[in-house]
């Protein structure tokens, strides 16, 4: 129970490391900073064993809730620093501890000719602190703070390289985007506040249970608060429309990408919309939102994946349709399939963005997917360990992703609130990304080689940087047995594990469909096999267009030149953004608030009183003349005048 | 008995002297007198009014003020002395740099 009771530890850890890196690493050599930062999520991970180890034996239904002193109280506004943890946030206590190990150990290697060495671990060590206080967090206030300050650390490590403009303004426009969203989230904990006169989870849900299920056409103010809370998840989980920051965040270096833009901070959104699925479950409308931004997130961004060149933004628009999934699934009501997607996502796509790191390591900086190709026999570990996370997002069979996907899929197509439209985009987006990651693939490690051979030496990666890749591909492959389908003979021990978690929604909703069964396992099973042949057709299409004919796709691009130019340049959405927001709020502030306000109003305000004064005194120190005999004319004039001025009073 | 008044019209006149030689005289010596005699014609004022109205107040108060114009003679002839060594000279209207 030593854990249990001392949860605080896990936090403790990596805010440790966080400090040492950043207060002594400065002067330090590598290796010493490696020690302190690895250890410290090392730790984070041995601690989170522990902690899994002793919550076995803990009573199953309620969450274990520590409370360690009170952080502010206003009124009857009162917020604790309080940390729970149930079985949602074991998967992401596990998740966060695990791949931020990983990739911290891989870091070492990626990272090691860098500038900014201990900023760099001092960073991605303070991004596991807010992750965790982020999924520990008791009430609503304590997981704003974890939420905004991954948004922080995201922002520090998009713009590490902050010589390079691009990676600035990366880093501004994830800060920004994101923080439309928060606008929404902060909004929806007030108005949770102000409907349940508490914030922690424990309270708001034990009201939310008693209220009644809102309908589909009357929102309530469940719907509301679902609606705002889920503002912030589209902005954090880039989501459609708020999605355009993740695709410029690949700026960041690229275990960054891995660790945050991929396998944990964004999916903090959906594990909010997890977390308070009481609510959720409640407000149909909300759950109807949710579902469809996710399913055609899934598909649009996958659309763009088709087109992109530099093999970071095909991965980008792949976590950005894969977020999709996920929140296709908790909209369906499918909580413990969302999750399960964001567990074998965080393994698949923090392999992917590893192992992409791997290959513009070898390939010494280049990214381009167009000046690579046929390397698959100079770095064969690498290739090996991306081909497994590429069928493991594609859903081939027995693969991770096979499972999830198809778990959120199947509830899409026949759970209790089933939508066949959404199901149709889901499906096609699974074609769709089957044929970008295998596109990239073939244009990555196979054909001829399209860069210059005598000047860029491919080579394979140290061993630092190879065994994550390899732990994260034996879970890539293996990750999904924890979830095998009933009907395959398996024991679904993921969703029995989080069952308790969610028992309450899943009730609810068989209660709200009444005419809901408990679909057939033929219709598991062909379900399984549509899924597994759009797969093979996805696959099929990218093996035909990029290795049997290789001159196919510059005849494609130019057949259907508008269409490949709509993808190439990703819908002109950022265009648009520019034109419609960016550009009219940058001439507001340059022409009126700027030109006017700051320098007219504000400015002037302040030099007029300077001014003013200035003359003033300029006036009066001619009285400072150096003549004591005017000083003491001056000194009785003014007892004069004092003396007047109390007669008249007393008068 | 004298009635008051005659001490509040010797007290006004002393004062009145006071003033004219603090604001008319040139000579640094002569001005430190005239505030002296002004602080003592306040004194005498004083005295006056605390003896009619039988409140000691006012003649504490004196006390206090001969206490601090002791030390204002203290400091001030201090200045007096060095004003006179660095410029050789006792007049007011020598003593003027300190302007803007």
């Amino acid at each position: 129970m030593f854990i249990l009771n001392h949860l605080w530890i896990i936090l403790a850890l990596p805010l440790a490391g966080f400090a040492i890196s950043l207060l002594a690493g400065r002067h330090w050599p590598h290796k010493y900073v490696n020690f302190s930062s690895v250890t410290a999520v090392v730790l984070a991970f041995l601690a989170f064993c522990e902690l899994a180890r002793e919550f076995v034996h803990l009573a199953p239904q309620q969450p274990w809730i520590q409370s360690y002193f009170t952080w502010m109280t206003a009124g009857n506004f009162r917020v604790d620093f309080a940390l729970q943890v149930d079985q949602l946030t074991m998967v992401m206590l596990g998740v966060v501890t695990l791949v931020g190990m990983l990739i911290h150990i891989y870091s070492t290697g990626y990272m090691a000719h860098e500038e900014g060495y201990y900023r760099f671990f001092a960073e991605m060590n303070l991004f596991m602190f807010f992750m965790l206080t982020l999924v520990m967090a008791a009430n609503l206030v304590l997981m704003f703070v974890g939420w905004e300050g991954v948004g922080l650390c995201s922002y520090l490590l998009i713009s590490f390289f902050f010589q390079k403009k691009s990676a600035a303004d990366a880093g501004k426009k994830a800060f920004i985007t994101t923080r439309i969203g928060d606008f929404g989230f902060t909004l929806g904990i007030l108005l949770a506040f102000w409907t349940f006169h508490a914030v922690d989870f424990k309270t708001i849900f034990a009201q939310a249970a008693n209220m009644p299920v809102e309908g589909m056409h009357s929102w309530g103010v469940l719907t509301s608060i679902c609606l705002l809370l889920f503002a912030g998840a589209v902005g954090k989980s880039a989501q459609l429309p708020l999605y355009v920051w993740l695709p410029d965040a690949m700026e960041g270096p690229t275990p960054v990408s891995a660790l945050i833009h991929a396998a944990t901070m964004v999916t903090a959104g959906v594990y909010m919309v997890s977390r308070m699925h009481v609510l959720f479950s409640r407000a149909p409308a909300a759950m109807l939102a949710v579902a469809i931004v996710g399913a055609i997130t899934a598909f649009y961004s996958a659309t763009i994946g088709l087109a992109q060149t530099d093999i970071k933004k095909v991965l980008a628009y792949s976590t950005v349709s894969q977020l999709g999934y996920m929140f296709l699934g908790c909209g369906v009501g499918a909580y413990a399939a969302g999750i399960f997607h964001l567990m074998t996502h965080a393994f698949f796509k923090g392999l992917l963005f590893l192992a992409a790191g791997s290959v513009i390591h070898a390939m010494g900086g280049e990214q381009d997917m167009r000046n690579m190709g046929g390397l698959w026999k100079k770095i064969p570990w690498t290739y090996a360990t991306m081909l497994i996370a590429t069928l493991a997002i594609s859903g081939a069979p027995l693969f991770a992703g096979f499972f999830s996907k198809d778990e959120i899929l199947f509830e899409a197509y026949a759970g209790p609130n089933a939508n066949h439209v959404l199901y149709g985009f889901g499906i096609a987006g699974a074609l769709l990304t089957a044929c970008y990651m295998f596109r990239l693939i073939f244009l990555t490690f196979h054909g001829k080689p399209r860069y210059d051979e005598h000047h860029v030496h491919a080579h394979e990666s140290p061993k630092t940087m190879l065994v994550p890749l390899v732990i994260l591909a034996i879970l890539s492959i293996f990750g999904g047995w924890v979830a095998l389908p009933p009907y395959w003979g398996g024991v679904n021990y993921f969703d029995s594990f989080l069952g308790p978690a969610f028992q309450t929604s899943s009730e609810l909703a068989a209660k709200l469909n009444p005419s809901w069964v408990e679909p057939a396992h033929s219709l598991e099973l062909q379900m399984t096999g549509i899924a597994v042949a759009v797969a093979l057709i996805g696959f099929l299409i990218a093996w035909y267009v990029y290795i049997l004919k290789p001159e196919l796709p510059k005849k494609i691009a130019q057949g259907f030149r508008p269409i490949h130019q709509l993808l190439l340049q990703k819908y002109y959405v950022d265009e648009l953004y520019e034109a419609v927001i960016v550009g009219p709020c940058v001439w507001l502030s340059r022409n009126v608030l700027w030109k006017i306000i700051d320098v007219g109003l504000i400015d002037g305000t302040v030099n007029g009183l300077a001014f003013l004064s200035r003359g003033v005194g300029g006036g009066l120190r001619h009285i400072q003349g150096g003549n004591t005999r005017s000083y003491a004319a001056w000194v009785v004039a003014g007892a004069v005048a004092v003396t007047i001025f109390f007669v008249w009073m007393v008068r | 008995m004298v009635p008051i008044s005659y001490y509040v019209i010797l007290s006004a006149v002393l004062f009145g002297l006071g003033v004219v030689g603090f604001v008319f005289k040139r000579n640094i010596i002569t001005i430190f007198m005239a505030i002296e005699l002004m602080l003592n014609a306040v004194n005498l004022a004083f005295v006056a009014f605390g003896t009619e109205f039988n409140q000691l107040d006012g003649l504490v108060f004196v006390f206090f003020v001969i206490v601090v114009a002791a030390a204002e003679v203290a400091v001030g002839l201090g200045i007096v002395i060095v004003v006179a060594r660095n410029r050789k000279s006792l007049n007011v209207e020598d003593v003027n740099l300190l302007k803007f």
